[in-house]
């Protein structure tokens, strides 16, 4: 685990680049939906989040350079994302959908969610598959191709707010492969009970095994990803 | 199986630190939820037995799913509480008949011995209604480092004739306990109190 006890008080100059990453909790939720009032499917859907709580080293103040938590937030992402397959039962190749967050607290601001964005991400999609490169596609430069090159090829949804403790994220998620798969266009809540305080900050993860439960109003079907451009 | 299972819900809530103290090891909290259909939903029973047969599936298990989240054995269980929600076309006895007459004895098994009282919580609520589990050390009572709750809300349930059915166990006390009483290691384990 990569967190370490250190003060909340500390001078955030004494911190090196791993202990800008301080976690002091980690929440998971896995739901096993059967049905919601109609026929049940043969394997029941399986969704889940992680939170990890962390200190926001940023808190209190502004801070014009916050790219270095950026970088210190590898790691953690690759291990919540294994830490979610694994409270969810599935093996990575289960996973049909995937979404993240991050909820603020009230000392930090918007921006620092933002944080999460790359190494939440990518975590999440080079554990499910991912075989791009990802200094082409931070540049914004996603290779064509031709058939599949591999999974998790569609962009990460994703929310963010300032919020009190226990506050509730609504965390979007999408088809891993394609992001206009309507039958996987869905939300999973996350909230954990007395976080974040106002110096804390919470980053989420969240998959699904598949569509919603009884999908059924058309649009573009998983089975019919033809273009492997992480869109159709 | 009498229960009408919508969806189950698995909570992990790991704390490695508290107040800037390193929790070691962290403490770790499960909660299982059983979202079910009330078979007694809109109209009056006198006769509630559906339901104790249904507390006593969902005692065994609700108490599996936690222990197997913990990643624990049995024995290595250490508090628990149980509560239950009732949508509004239910009665508040609904969560009685589920939780006190048959629930206790799987979750026991589940947890290994429990010779305490699984401490309740009940109310009746709505979609996304929240309720506090109370927690107590599963052999004795009257352990103070033990004395906790954990909050269960499921964001679209109970609908009003659903029933949210929770059971909380744990490999731990509170995070940085410090208030004195009973210790741990001073349990004898015999009348569920000390």
């Amino acid at each position: 685990m990569l967190s370490g006890p250190h003060g909340r008080d500390a001078n955030l100059g004494v911190f090196g680049l791993t202990a800008l990453i301080d976690v002091l909790r980690v929440f998971s939720h896995v739901e096993e939906i059967h049905h919601e009032f109609g026929p049940p499917p043969n394997a029941p859907l399986i969704r889940g989040a992680i939170a990890a709580v962390l200190r926001n080293p940023y808190a209190g103040s502004y801070h014009a350079n916050i790219l270095p938590m950026m970088e210190a937030l590898n790691p953690l992402g690759v291990d919540l994302a294994k830490q979610l397959c694994n409270a969810m039962g599935v093996q990575p190749e289960a996973i049909q959908g995937y979404g993240k967050g991050a909820i603020i607290g009230a000392s930090g601001e918007l921006e620092h969610g933002a944080l999460w964005h790359v190494p939440g991400g990518y975590a999440m999609r080079e554990l499910l598959g991912w075989k791009g490169e990802r200094a082409a596609y931070t540049a914004g430069q996603g290779a064509a191709s031709t058939g599949q090159p591999g999974n998790a090829l569609s962009i990460v949804p994703s929310t963010k707010k300032v919020g009190p403790p226990s506050a509730a994220l609504d965390v979007p998620l999408t088809h891993i492969n394609a992001s206009y798969v309507r039958s996987h266009f869905d939300a999973i809540e996350v909230r954990v009970p007395g976080a974040p305080r106002s110096d804390e900050i919470i980053v989420i993860l969240a998959m699904s095994t598949g569509a919603r439960v009884h999908a059924r109003v058309g649009g573009l079907a998983a089975q019919d990803i033809s273009q492997w451009n992480g869109l159709r | 199986m009498k229960s009408q299972i919508r969806k189950i819900i698995v909570q992990v809530d790991e704390v490695l630190q508290e107040a800037g103290q390193a929790v070691n090891p962290p403490t770790r909290r499960a909660l299982a939820m059983a979202v079910i259909a009330n078979p007694y939903a809109g109209k009056f029973s006198d006769n509630l037995d559906i339901l104790m047969d249904i507390g006593e599936e969902l005692g065994g298990l609700l108490g599996e799913r936690c222990v197997k989240a913990l990643g624990i054995k049995p024995e290595e269980a250490q508090s628990y509480g149980k509560a239950a929600i009732v949508g509004e076309a239910g009665e508040l006895e609904h969560a009685a008949a589920i939780l006190h007459p048959k629930l206790g004895a799987p979750l026991r098994k589940a947890v290994s011995k429990g010779a305490a009282l699984v401490p309740s919580a009940k109310k009746q609520g709505t979609l996304g209604t929240a309720i506090d589990v109370p927690l107590g050390h599963k052999d004795a009572a009257f352990v103070r480092s033990h004395f906790d709750a954990m909050e269960a809300r499921v964001s679209d349930a109970p609908r009003a004739n659903e029933i949210v059915v929770a059971v909380v166990v744990t490999d731990s006390g509170r995070p940085q306990a410090r208030t004195g009483g009973l210790q741990v290691q001073e349990i004898v384990g015999q009348d569920g109190l000390r």
